[in-house]
């Protein structure tokens, strides 16, 4: 009874592993995840629930959404598929590794010569000269290009056995392992990583950004501040480069600066903050700096002619009429004025021709503010261009991957295991050298495990100049 | 005044020339013919390339901003195809010593060309922030060599189902001076595996370029996600033949196949939404 159950379980398992060990398996995952694939290319991914509602309608809106059509990449059906491969990966690796084990290592590569003398495309030829010496021209010859070459008596004659390449069967099994390294490196980034975004106004900071695929807010170990922010366009209108520039505060102490541009990241404990995209933000005027370009417009009481000039804080304007001259000297985004909130404001002194010089307030949303003064000039500041409700923002993309190396690991092991695997052969050679008459008999034939055309080739080529000069090969 | 675009539409003229040549030396079982047209595609190659050099420099001249590799939009990716596809067909011609193979590759290199010069613009634009690069170069060279060998591969598939679509032993005339039927096999097979080493490049530098411009090495865009379809097809190509022993007919089959995916992923993706857009037509 315990036999039998046993039994069933040793079945049950046999056939679990032969099902892995397939390379039906193999076939089969690799199309379902081409074909799979397809449908996230046609149906834009992590959108929102809103969009996808109106595009499906509620009824295939439900049944797609169940499926996890919106963010397939990282639904489990996609999931499950990339883990049957790895499986499938492994166990038919160790599966081969079983069988050519012993081929790849070994110290006394086996050759059976009857199958290299019955080979259908040997060369024969016979060359001058006794066996003997043709033998010790030609090992000499072939063990420059073949690492392994051993002669063997052969009856009255000889056999030269050699090969070389052995270990590029090992390849194979290295690409499979890159495949391995880079879903491991998959993992690690994203159990232990984090990629989001964040959008920061120009002199402003912040430490918490947004997740991208949670939608969740993270906090940084540090905080970032957008010194400044400057884009520049082509003379078509496509933007031709954007930078920030950037400096990392920790503990309200500022650390490393740095400009990015696209391409070019800061990378800072671990953390890559790249430069992503830009756009305009309305303003809380609280927090927006100075105005840039601060125009001015001056009404004279005694001609009634209203004259505009541009101004820049800390350097004078001179007033037409002889009316003096006004410097703005700073800017209040909360500007008093005897004990009253009036809003952001600019203040300055305006030094007539005549007299000493007066202190000037102009509130920006009042322009006739400066009307209480009862001076010769009234002085307002334009409302177009007086206060920034809008400034730029730099978009950047923020990110923590520690799985990234892992991941480049993978990528380096499969590109040098393609190699291999495509390119070099486990290649093996087999020449015989028997006394006829008064001449020598020579057979060439090779077998490689790959490009066998190739290197049939190279065989053709090599008995050629074997039997070139009779066999003295110089 | 820019020459560029003059040499390379000049130079689609002559790969029509060479492809016709190819096959009319074929068809009407002329080797002489055939020599020359080894000439006229090594001509060809030659003005492509020259085509290529004249615009790279061309494009320094065009003020500050606008200069960088010619490979960074749909025009100079066609004129870089055809550049690849001529070359690794004339090493293939040289290492079989068999011409019959130009007339289905020529062509292809003369339809890229053509579809290059005739309909996409050829005007050089400056680099937008995300293309200016130095894996532009490595990530667009690798892509395409592996194009090309596809592109090669799917023209030997068709020789090779021409061949055994007919009775091989009564055929004779054009289809029987085709190449034998086991020799096309291998030689697709070589192929892929060719530009099976250059697409996994390609999808690797353009993943590391990714990670050090965007902070991620893959997001599955349309293009990424394509590319790696066009891989799994490849993939599972060679998996077939050297571990189910496909060959032939099916592998010929598998081919068309994955070359079509590589056509989509070149051409198709730009309809769909994503990073690579850059690469949309007219551009």
């Amino acid at each position: 009874m315990m036999n039998d159950k046993t039994k069933v379980t040793a079945n049950y398992l046999d056939s679990l592993w032969k099902f892995f060990a397939s390379v039906k398996l193999t076939v089969v995952v690799l199309l379902s995840l081409a074909v799979l694939s397809i449908i996230g290319t046609l149906i834009p991914q992590n959108q929102s629930p809103a969009d996808y509602f109106k595009a499906f309608g509620p009824f295939l809106f439900q049944v797609l959404a169940t499926l996890d059509i919106f963010d397939m990449y990282h639904s489990w059906w996609f999931q499950f598929l990339m883990i049957l491969l790895v499986v499938n990966i492994i166990i038919c690796s160790v599966e081969r590794l079983r069988l050519t084990g012993k081929i790849i290592f070994t110290k006394t590569p086996k050759f059976n010569l009857n199958n290299y003398r019955q080979q259908k495309q040997r060369r024969e030829f016979t060359v001058t000269g006794s066996a003997g010496s043709v033998v010790e021209a030609y090992r000499r010859y072939l063990s420059k290009s073949f690492r392994y070459c051993r002669v063997l008596e052969q009856g009255q004659g000889f056999a030269i056995t050699a090969e070389k390449g052995r270990w590029t069967r090992i390849g194979v099994y290295g690409v499979h392992l890159s495949v391995v390294i880079l879903l491991v490196g998959g993992l690690i980034g994203s159990l232990y990583g984090f990629e989001g975004f964040v959008n920061i106004p120009e002199g402003q900071s912040i430490d918490t950004i947004q997740l991208r695929n949670t939608g969740l807010e993270y906090r940084l170990p540090f905080s970032i501040r957008c010194d400044d922010f400057d884009v520049q366009f082509y003379a078509s209108g496509a933007p031709k480069e954007f930078r920030s520039k950037l400096t990392i505060l920790e503990d309200g102490k500022a650390g490393i600066q740095k400009e990015i541009i696209v391409n070019d990241p800061l990378r800072y404990k671990g953390i890559n903050i790249f430069q992503s995209s830009y756009g305009k933000t309305n303003l809380d005027p609280h927090m927006a700096g100075a105005p840039e370009d601060i125009e001015l417009s001056f009404r004279s009481t005694v001609s009634g002619m209203i004259y505009n000039r541009k101004a820049v804080l800390g350097q004078p304007v001179q007033i037409p009429e002889g009316m003096g001259k006004l410097v703005v000297e700073r800017y209040e985004p909360d500007g008093q004025f005897r004990g009253m909130s009036i809003g952001p404001a600019l203040l300055g002194t305006l030094t007539p021709a005549e007299g000493s010089p007066v202190p000037i307030v102009l509130a920006m949303n009042f322009p006739k503010f400066d009307m209480m003064r009862k001076g010769d000039v009234v002085i307002s500041v334009d409302q177009s261009t007086a206060a920034p409700k809008t400034a730029y923002y730099t978009g950047l993309q923020i990110t923590n991957d520690p799985g990234v190396w892992v991941v480049y690991v993978g990528f380096a092991m499969m590109i040098v295991g393609c190699m291999v695997t495509f390119f070099m052969s486990h290649q093996q050679l087999m020449v015989e050298i028997q006394p006829k008459g008064t001449r020598t008999a020579v057979l060439v034939a090779g077998k490689a495990n790959k490009n066998k055309i190739g290197f049939q080739h190279k065989v053709n080529r090599l008995s050629e100049k074997l039997s070139m000069n009779d066999g003295r090969l110089s | 005044m820019a020459y560029n675009p003059i040499i390379l539409s000049i130079t689609t003229f002559i790969f029509g020339l060479a492809g016709a040549m190819y096959i009319f030396s074929w068809v009407f079982h002329r080797e002489g013919a055939g020599r020359w047209a080894t000439g006229v595609t090594l001509f060809a190659a030659v003005g492509n390339l020259i085509g290529i050099l004249m615009r790279w420099y061309e494009s320094y001249q065009l003020g500050s901003g606008y200069g960088h590799a010619p490979l960074s939009n749909i025009y100079e990716s066609l004129v870089f195809f055809a550049f690849t596809i001529s070359v690794i067909y004339l090493v293939v011609e040289r290492r079989y010593q068999n011409r019959i193979i130009g007339a289905f590759a020529i062509p292809l290199a003369f339809f890229a060309l053509a579809y290059a010069s005739f309909g996409t613009s050829s005007k050089i634009s400056p680099l937008i922030p995300a293309l200016k690069s130095n894996w532009l170069i490595a990530h667009v060279m690798t892509c395409f060599v592996g194009y090309a060998a596809f592109a090669l591969a799917f023209g030997v598939s068709i020789m090779y189902l021409l061949k055994r679509g007919n009775d091989e032993s009564a055929a004779t005339g054009v289809i029987g001076r085709l190449p034998a039927a086991a020799f096309l096999d291998e030689l697709t097979h070589q192929l892929i595996m060719f530009g099976f080493l250059f697409l996994t490049a390609g999808i690797i530098t353009g993943a590391v370029w990714a990670n050090s411009a965007w902070g991620r090495y893959w997001g599955w865009d349309p293009k990424e996600t394509w590319s790696l379809i066009t891989w799994f097809i490849y993939a599972t190509l060679l998996h077939a033949r050297l571990m189910r022993g496909w060959s032939g007919k099916r592998i010929a089959i598998l081919s068309l196949v994955g070359f079509s995916a590589v056509m989509f992923t070149y051409f198709g993706v730009n309809l769909l939404p994503g990073l690579h857009s850059y690469g949309a037509m007219g551009q």
